[in-house]
């Protein structure tokens, strides 16, 4: 019963980092057409600067959005003088992000090493908290919590506000978002800027669960990438349930057969792509 | 036409004597396996190119081909006591077989979408071999007890060897050629610009793309044990997303639009990463760059590249000047 | 209903809605073998739309296309070029960068059983190679042959356009705006060729050049928001009031 519940809310807190990562991503594949492969990259460069603000007495609570911001001005840099000036080739911008991943991933090796730097739980959340007589680990909530309540936030972003509007119009129908004279390049900035601070702001709440070590980049982008081919291209809502879907498929699968965790993560995606190619929310094909 | 053939058959030959004679240029051992390394990467690039060149769908999961076929002939040799060339030849029978099957499914989507599933694809194939250690030995990976004897010739030594990847490379230079001129070739060429007025015309575009993906699947699998047969050795590694990478860039530096680019991309990049790894131990981070700079600052590759700059050199020169128009870029009919 | 009496194209209750815009709406029309069939209305009436459908490059809601008696809907668009149907498209949809001799090539592989072979030349089927200069001839493009689509000049695109389609020996042929953007020495060579294509292919046309296209068709269907309002021969359809309000008359 014990392992159930844990592995029910382990799933739930990686489901929830998941979400942090696969929304951006989604967001900024949906409305640029770039599927931005430095994503994981930059969930690894987030998670490895919260190490060094942490070491330098930073509090985790700020730690977090600071590596955010500083993820997202170089997402910024990135979009601006690279991606923009490959507009209208697709392809290209997908390997620049390529590019730019491996460029990350090794500076990333030069700077902190090879070694794995675990991540202490911020203080007061480590104790588990008890709850109808099982143990749960606080932290693990507290991440659950955070990713429903920016879940929210991105929804009442894209369904409330002026910036939603224009991402969604952006979404369904690029031409005709330009045609009626969204302003699509500081649009674009902005998306970018804010998928790829979600990723670095990941990074930093997910250190004390997976903490932070050369090649979590590797593991996260197929995740994310499953998400999204599973819930569909440019969809909050699909990204959501595929977060949640995915993490389960994940911890279970490794939990239960070790050996075959990849492969069973690999058999809704197979599913989805035979029955629904456009994924169970998107309107988009991949 | 018959001028035409003749010329091919003779840069054919010339090729051929170019391969042979190249043990006896390059000289020390270590050459010689840095040009079998340039053989076994370029088929890997042709094969690669088959999709990106010929039927226009970028893959980034390719080095799965590869290392399925690595690890299928490793463990059969080594744990199921095949022979080499039972083994071999299930290898490749299982590296397309994955592929036949792979392409199915990617090819539910075209441009980004395919790049995407492919990725995914090659990730999960990755995650196999990482993760299943009883069936792959995870990071250690399997070694080979001895490189096979082909025909009763041993391939233990570096020039012996050198001829081996080079036969298959030729033989596999032929077919592709071959398929680069014939209806098929051409249905696929046709596929890549105008999927729509294609199948209007007639054609099975899903097929054609599919039959592109199997081949590549097959070449790729075949340069996967040249990989085995060469290193004696595979670990997930060879199938990593930087391996895939690699071959990619190998394609997009040469030029995708002429069966030379990807061998010539094969050749630079090998070199340069052998160079590299042996000052220092950044490759990746020059791999990133490298990968930018090719897409922002040479999106045609060097082949295509070097081609256009002969043709205006040559228009400059005063007796040739208006002679030939500009027509069609060098290769274009050699393009698979 | 015997072969012969049956329509070469039979559309009936064709509906396709893209969300919730109705594109088209129970639209049925018939053509006969050998007829000249004008498709006319304004912009958006759902014209290529219904080119779209009977090709089977938009997937219908409803309906039924027959092709000489044959149903196509649930066919794959190449299953239907190989029971006899061909289309020109509006927008060019060429190979760029192949020379025109190569676009016929393409076109006559389409239907050619030696398509799949990997390994034989293409440039030694000399029969293939004759009568993809024969199509090129048909359309006064002989002596163009050699040349990429990209040093052609509009004119000779569109011609291409109807080579690669006549190519194909289809027995029902589609032309969508086959005049679109040429000069009147153009049109009139069009014009031309169109009219010495023989009696044993179908075709529909959309087309706006009311003086070239009301010459050439027998019967004339008038399409407007996705619906069939008038059908019938020349001399009926200008007389129809319906046809002044929604179309002559705007």
């Amino acid at each position: 019963m014990q392992f159930w519940l844990i592995q029910t809310l382990n799933s739930l807190a990686l489901g929830g980092l998941l979400f942090l990562l696969s929304s951006g991503f989604s967001l900024i594949f949906g409305l640029q057409r770039i599927p931005n492969l430095a994503h994981g990259a930059l969930f690894m460069l987030g998670a490895y600067i919260g190490t060094s603000l942490l070491a330098r007495e930073v509090d985790f609570w700020l730690a977090a959005p600071l590596a955010g911001v500083l993820v997202g001005l170089l997402g910024v840099a990135l979009e601006r003088l690279v991606l923009r000036r490959l507009a209208g080739n697709e392809q290209g911008q997908v390997l620049v992000t390529l590019g730019v991943a491996f460029i990350i991933a090794d500076l990333c090796l030069l700077v902190w090493t090879g070694d794995p730097i675990p991540v202490p739980a911020p203080e007061g959340l480590r104790r588990p908290v008890f709850l109808f007589g099982f143990a749960f680990p606080t932290y693990r909530l507290v991440v659950l919590g955070i990713a429903v309540a920016a879940a929210i936030g991105l929804f009442l972003l894209m369904e409330r506000t002026r910036l939603g509007a224009m991402i969604r119009a952006g979404v369904d129908d690029p031409e005709m978002a330009r045609g009626v004279g969204i302003r699509v390049s500081g649009l674009f900035t902005t998306v970018f800027c804010l998928g790829v601070a979600l990723a670095g702001t990941a990074g930093v709440l997910g250190g004390p669960i997976l903490s932070a070590y050369p090649g979590l980049d590797a593991d996260m982008l197929p995740l994310a990438l499953v998400v999204v081919i599973l819930g569909g291209v440019g969809s909050l809502l699909g990204a959501f349930v595929g977060s949640f879907v995915v993490s389960s498929i994940y911890n279970f699968g490794t939990a239960l057969f070790p050996d075959l965790a990849y492969v069973i993560l690999f058999l809704p995606m197979v599913l989805a792509l035979v029955f629904k190619p456009e994924g169970l929310f998107g309107r988009v094909r991949a | 036409m018959r001028r035409e053939a003749a010329g091919a058959a003779v840069r054919g030959g010339l090729a051929l004597l170019g391969l042979a004679l190249l043990p006896w240029v390059l000289g020390g051992d270590f050459y010689v396996n840095l040009a079998s390394q340039v053989l076994i990467y370029a088929l890997l690039a042709l094969s690669l190119n088959l999709l990106i060149g010929a039927a226009g769908l970028t893959s980034l999961g390719h080095a799965a081909y590869l290392g399925i076929a690595a690890y299928a002939a490793a463990w059969l040799t080594g744990n199921a006591g095949f022979g080499a060339l039972p083994a071999a030849l299930a290898a490749l029978a299982i590296g397309t077989a994955s592929a036949a099957v792979f392409g199915v499914l990617a090819l539910r989507a075209s441009g980004l979408g395919f790049l995407m599933i492919t990725l995914a694809l090659g990730q999960i194939v990755w995650g196999v071999a990482y993760r299943w250690v009883s069936l792959t030995g995870g990071d250690n990976g399997i070694r080979l007890a001895d490189r096979p004897a082909v025909l009763g010739f041993d391939l233990g030594t570096p020039v012996a060897f050198y001829y081996f990847a080079a036969a298959v490379f030729a033989l596999a230079f032929l077919f592709l050629r071959r398929l680069a001129l014939s209806p098929l070739g051409a249905c696929l060429r046709g596929t890549k610009e105008q999927p729509r007025r294609m199948a209007m015309l007639g054609h099975h575009v899903w097929m054609l793309r599919w039959i592109a993906f199997v081949l590549a699947g097959f070449w790729g699998s075949v340069a996967g044990l040249l990989y085995l047969y060469y290193h004696k050795f595979v670990s997930p590694q060879a199938l990593s997303l930087q391996q895939s990478a690699e071959a990619l860039l190998m394609v997009l530096l040469g030029g995708s639009s002429t069966l030379a680019g990807p061998v010539v991309g094969a050749a630079v990049i090998t070199l340069v990463k052998n160079l590299v790894s042996s000052y220092v131990d950044r490759w990746l981070t020059l791999l990133g760059v490298i990968f930018v700079a090719v897409v922002v600052f040479m999106p045609q590759g060097i082949v295509p590249g070097l081609a256009g700059l002969l043709r205006r050199l040559r228009a400059l020169r005063p007796e040739r000047a208006g002679a030939a128009p500009p027509r069609a870029a060098a290769g274009h009919e050699a393009a698979p | 209903m015997s072969a012969a009496a049956a329509p070469a194209l039979a559309v009936e209750g064709l509906a396709k809605r893209f969300g919730g815009l109705t594109v088209t709406r129970d639209v049925s029309l018939a053509v006969m073998p050998g007829e000249r069939r004008l498709i006319i209305g304004p912009n958006g009436a759902g014209k290529t739309t219904l080119f779209n459908l009977i090709t089977g490059e938009i997937a219908a809601d409803a309906g039924s296309v027959r092709l000489f008696g044959q149903e196509l809907l649930g066919l794959p668009t190449r299953r239907r070029a190989h029971l006899g149907l061909a289309r020109t498209y509006q927008i060019l949809t060429l190979f760029p960068r192949e020379t025109l001799l190569h676009n016929v090539v393409l076109a006559l592989l389409g239907l050619a059983p030696f398509r799949w072979d990997p390994w034989s030349a293409l440039a030694c089927r000399r029969a293939l190679r004759e009568e993809a200069l024969e199509a090129l001839a048909r359309v006064g493009l002989a002596g163009a042959a050699e040349r990429t689509v990209a040093e052609t000049s509009y004119g000779e695109r569109r011609r291409l356009e109807l080579a690669m389609a006549l190519a194909q020996r289809p027995r029902v042929l589609l032309l969508d705006e086959p005049l679109a953007g040429l000069s009147q020495p153009e049109r009139h060579a069009i014009r031309e060729l169109l009219e010495a294509i023989p009696r044993d292919v179908t075709i529909v046309m959309i087309e706006h050049d009311m003086d070239v296209a009301l010459a050439f068709a027998e019967r004339i269907t008038v399409l407007h928001f996705g619906e069939v309002i008038v059908e019938g021969t020349r001399a009926e359809v200008v007389a129809d009031p319906r046809t002044r309000e929604v179309y002559l008359g705007e």
